[in-house]
């Protein structure tokens, strides 16, 4: 292996870490990372938006009386409302810190990586969307088990889920810890408890309600601070893009090389197989697919992914003139730079240039606004994760697999609440332990696990109709075991982890690899199972197949 | 929530020419876009790997903005344009069609 190899791997490692998960970056750097003095201003907006959200959960707590409410809001989220959550499950801190630092730091390659971020949306809306609608009840091991073994397949995919939740759990703990250390002052063990706790609050006496409206709120916080940061900054350029390159090739030591594709994705294999991580393991987040039981029906979610894509895609064209613009404004200005070095390390770290253009343009009140929505955000996401978690505990693994759907609404809600509770507990106690540890490797774990694990077994459910029990477990095992494999012979992992000298695996997203080899085992392992158990999963496709269409039975399923 | 197989309310619209023709025209423009999609957004990561001085080019002699910000910004704005386009046929004419679909089934 050629040393180009292992430094494309080493940056294609450390953009994935950027991009889905700042914080797991910024836990690879605890050392340096100093506390800040203690930021009042942030702060005070921060609890404003938590008395804020607690008024909510309190408003939600009053209307969560099934557990339709509590997974899914009732189906009554509008697809305008659920375009914004989804749009803020999307927009993560990771986006607004980790684009805008990679297109300071690379220009146009920053680029590249935000339009391979986005173009899985329009392919969710053509491809899932409405059978996702019309298939599901509440989350998405309903889909994989519709026509195969309830038991098994059930129970596979609840562990599915959980494995995803877990992993992008702790990402998302370890980061609010760092990000909140470093914007607020606040301890890091502070950090993660008070996540952890408004987290369970929202989640348990809330349900989807509440979290669906902190969701909403967050992402229109998120979208007019990067909007009013954006003017701001093109307001210093007489609002002229063309100003801003300029500008941004006279003040980058690459000078006019930003201008165009460099050497992040200059190797096809490692960009396709991230941009297939990305683009199906994001559709297969459980999450993100709970998401889509919120609306009434087929119509409402095809809507929400148009007006999610049209936020996301709209917030990260701001991202990048955010970071072209802090080029010039971050990247001249001494203040920024450790020991006032203009070149040299960033104040608090690689991720931070979107934060020095708020206090640059807008002073310490927008710089405190914006840490403020950059926890409100990690907030949002995680409560979204704990939802997941718990109903899959819930729904799929209590009510369906063990009691056999014998259990009553109540036993359900009870089961579902003390879930909610444990995952917090574990998310604290997690994020605690993991505080010393870089934890880039759980991105490519979560997203490969999500694009090889969950993402094969529900396309083929829907789509193919010789899937079988037997063939779906055996794929989902493939993934799992290769996914998780890969991701340890990988870089985030074998090198930074392990100390060895060079990774076995080249290439930092293992979907190219471990999503093939589950279809492929998937498939083959479908078509030779002969049981009488495949030939009745195989005659039950016609009547899915019928209800992913028209949502007939489904319609039921919404009205409470 | 799980129907046996061959229901007869969706034996009935199986039997009902409307529905095929629902799933083909809907399958067929599910289809057309995502490859619209796909097609173009490889294809310019295939520029991006295999031809990146295409990207560097200026936008005009005196501009220092290269023709790649503007290519990027447009697979970013069209392909949310044709979730519009999807959503839109998706919401309008084939919603109608399932609509009917499930009033002549249900009667």
């Amino acid at each position: 292996m050629t040393a180009r190899r292992i430094l494309l791997a080493a940056s294609a490692a450390t953009l994935f870490a950027t991009l889905a998960a700042v914080p797991a970056l910024a836990a690879g750097d605890v050392g340096q990372l100093e506390k800040q003095p203690v930021n009042l201003s942030a702060i005070g907006m921060f609890i404003a938006f938590v008395v804020m959200t607690l008024g909510i959960t309190y408003w939600a707590a009053s209307r969560t009386r099934s557990t339709s409410d509590f997974y899914t809001a009732g189906g009554g989220i509008t697809g305008f409302q659920n375009g914004l959550a989804i749009a803020g499950d999307y927009m993560s801190a990771a986006t607004l810190l980790g684009l805008s630092s990679l297109v300071f730091a690379k220009g146009y390659d920053g680029f590249v990586y935000t339009i391979s971020f986005f173009v899985g949306w329009p392919i969710i809306l053509f491809l899932l969307a409405e059978r996702l609608r019309n298939l599901g009840h509440f989350t998405f091991a309903d889909i994989a088990s519709y026509r195969l073994d309830q038991g098994k397949i059930r129970t596979f995919a609840a562990i599915g889920s959980l494995t995803v939740v877990c992993f992008y759990l702790i990402v998302q703990m370890v980061g609010a810890g760092q990000l909140i250390k470093l914007l607020f002052g606040l301890d890091y063990n502070v950090a993660v408890i008070v996540v952890g706790v408004l987290m369970v609050v929202y989640v348990t006496f809330g349900g989807m309600i509440a979290t669906t409206w902190v969701q909403i709120i967050k992402a229109v916080l998120l979208l007019g601070g990067g909007i009013l940061l954006a003017f701001l900054a093109l307001s210093r350029f007489g609002f002229s893009l063309e100003a801003i390159a300029r500008s941004a090739i006279a003040s980058h030591k690459d000078g006019v090389k930003i201008m165009g594709p460099g050497t992040l994705l200059a190797d096809p294999v490692s960009a396709v197989s991230l941009s297939l991580g990305l683009l199906f393991g994001t559709a297969a987040l459980p999450h993100i697919m709970m998401r889509f039981f919120t609306v009434p029906n087929a119509r409402e979610a095809r809507k929400s992914v148009f007006y999610a894509s049209g936020f996301i895609g709209f917030f990260f064209l701001i991202v990048c003139i955010l970071g072209m613009a802090a080029i010039t404004i971050v990247g001249t200005d001494p203040q920024f730079f450790e020991g006032g070095k203009v070149g040299g390390k960033l104040i608090g770290g690689g991720n931070m240039p979107v934060m020095h253009l708020a206090k640059a343009l807008g002073g310490d009140l927008f710089l405190g606004f914006l840490s403020a929505v950059a926890f409100a955000t990690i907030l949002a996401v995680v409560s979204g994760l704990a939802l997941a978690g718990a109903s899959a505990i819930a729904h799929d693994l209590y009510a369906r697999v063990i009691r056999k759907g014998e259990a009553t609404e109540r036993e359900e809600m009870r089961v579902s609440k003390i879930a909610s509770l444990v995952l917090g507990v574990l998310a604290v106690v997690l994020g605690i332990a993991f505080e010393k540890q870089n934890v880039a490797f759980l991105v490519g774990l979560t997203f490969g696990v999500a694009a090889s694990v969950n993402f094969p077994v529900l396309i083929l459910s829907m789509y193919w109709k010789g899937l079988t029990t037997r063939g779906a477990l055996a794929g989902g095992i493939a993934g799992l075991i290769s996914a998780v494999t890969l991701v340890v012979l990988s870089n985030a992992v074998w090198v930074v982890v392990l100390n060895n000298p060079a990774p076995i695996f080249p290439y930092e997203q293992p979907a190219l690899f471990s999503m093939t080899l589950a279809f492929i085992v998937t498939i083959v392992v479908s078509k030779l199972d002969s049981s009488a158990s495949a030939r009745a999963e195989r005659e039950a496709f016609e009547d899915q197949f019928v209800r992913s269409q028209t949502g007939i039975g489904a319609a039921a399923a919404a009205r409470h | 929530m799980h129907s046996p197989a061959n229901n007869p309310v969706y034996e009935r619209v199986r039997r009902n020419p409307k529905f095929h023709e629902l799933v083909r025209q809907r399958s067929r423009l599910a289809l057309v876009l995502s490859a619209v999609v796909l097609v173009g957004y490889y294809a310019f990561m295939m520029v991006v790997a295999f031809a990146p001085g295409l990207l560097h080019k200026p936008m005009s002699d005196e501009s220092s903005l290269s023709v790649g910000f503007p290519i990027g910004a447009a697979i970013i704005i069209l392909s949310w344009l044709l979730t519009g386009v999807y959503s839109h046929f998706s919401n309008g004419r084939f919603q109608d069609l399932t609509d009917e679909i499930t009033r002549e089934t249900l009667q």
